[in-house]
């Protein structure tokens, strides 16, 4: 059997990805962690005098306390299969991805393992957000500099 | 008015997770590839002003995706390169989103001391 005829016979056994029940999902369950954080940001307003723009950073902060909770007993992974980027995407996501790396790191010890290895999977959104935002930010000051734009 | 919030919230965000998983299934990436595609899209956005009128719109659905993120990485990068100049860009750049990666940190610790591993992948 030549490449080509492996390829397409590959093509035809493979199951084809259900996009739409997949766009579906993604979309109820992310929609429902943002409403959930939208609950909790209107909590931080109402009961600790946060403002609009402050509550983000607490909303944030207590969306990574839950996924910790969810990623203990094991249920973030559920929901995962279950959500593909609906519980990715969310901040929660993120958290999922340092402490699950955590955990599962600790037998290796605290510094070897847990140290090392809790950005195994979040390191690359922190590189290119801090990457990108760089980049971003001196291209900006670079076209004020010049007088092409204003902050 | 609370309702429609909570709904806009609810649409915004399950918006860009519906953009994530197209990332996902039609341009074949890893859960990986997409975040990062995702955050550097934030940062853009935040460099060409939109993101902060998509959060002043969509409150938590537009804070709670890994967009802002990046969207709060170049804010405080800007904010600070405003009033500092070149340093700036440096300095500045955790000074809003130090909260996400923080939190992200102790809870993790927290967690690697109290839980025990169930397997591949909690």
């Amino acid at each position: 059997m030549d490449p080509q005829e492996y390829q397409q016979l590959e093509q035809q056994i493979t199951p084809p990805t259900p996009y739409v029940k997949n766009v579906l999902k993604a979309f109820l369950v992310g929609g429902i962690i943002c409403t959930i954080g939208q609950a909790i940001t209107y909590f931080f307003i109402i009961f600790f005098d946060f403002t609009d723009k402050t509550a983000g950073n607490a909303t944030v902060a207590t969306m990574v306390f839950i996924s910790m909770l969810l990623t203990g007993f094991g249920l973030y992974r559920k929901l995962g299969q279950f959500a593909g980027a609906g519980s990715a995407v969310p901040v929660t996501g993120f958290g999922n991805a340092v402490i699950s790396a955590a955990i599962e790191y600790r037998t290796e010890g605290l510094v070897l393992g847990v140290g090392s290895n809790m950005f195994k999977l979040a390191g690359s959104v922190i590189l290119f957000g801090v990457g990108s935002a760089f980049f971003i930010a001196l291209i900006k000051l670079i076209l004020v500099s010049v007088g092409v734009l204003e902050w | 008015m609370l309702f429609l919030n909570f709904l806009i919230a609810f649409i915004v965000g399950g918006l860009i997770c519906v953009i994530g998983q197209l990332i996902m299934d039609v341009g074949k990436m890893t859960p990986g590839h997409t975040l990062s595609i995702l955050v550097v899209a934030g940062a853009i956005l935040d460099g060409l002003g939109f993101y902060e009128p998509l959060i002043d719109f969509a409150g938590a659905g537009a804070t709670i995706p890994i967009t802002s993120f990046g969207n709060s990485l170049t804010h405080g990068a800007l904010a600070e390169a405003e009033k500092h100049g070149w340093v700036g860009v440096l300095t500045g750049m955790f000074e809003v989103t130090s909260s996400g990666i923080s939190a992200a940190i102790v809870f993790g610790f927290i967690a690697a001391l109290i839980f025990k591993p169930k397997g591949k992948a909690n």
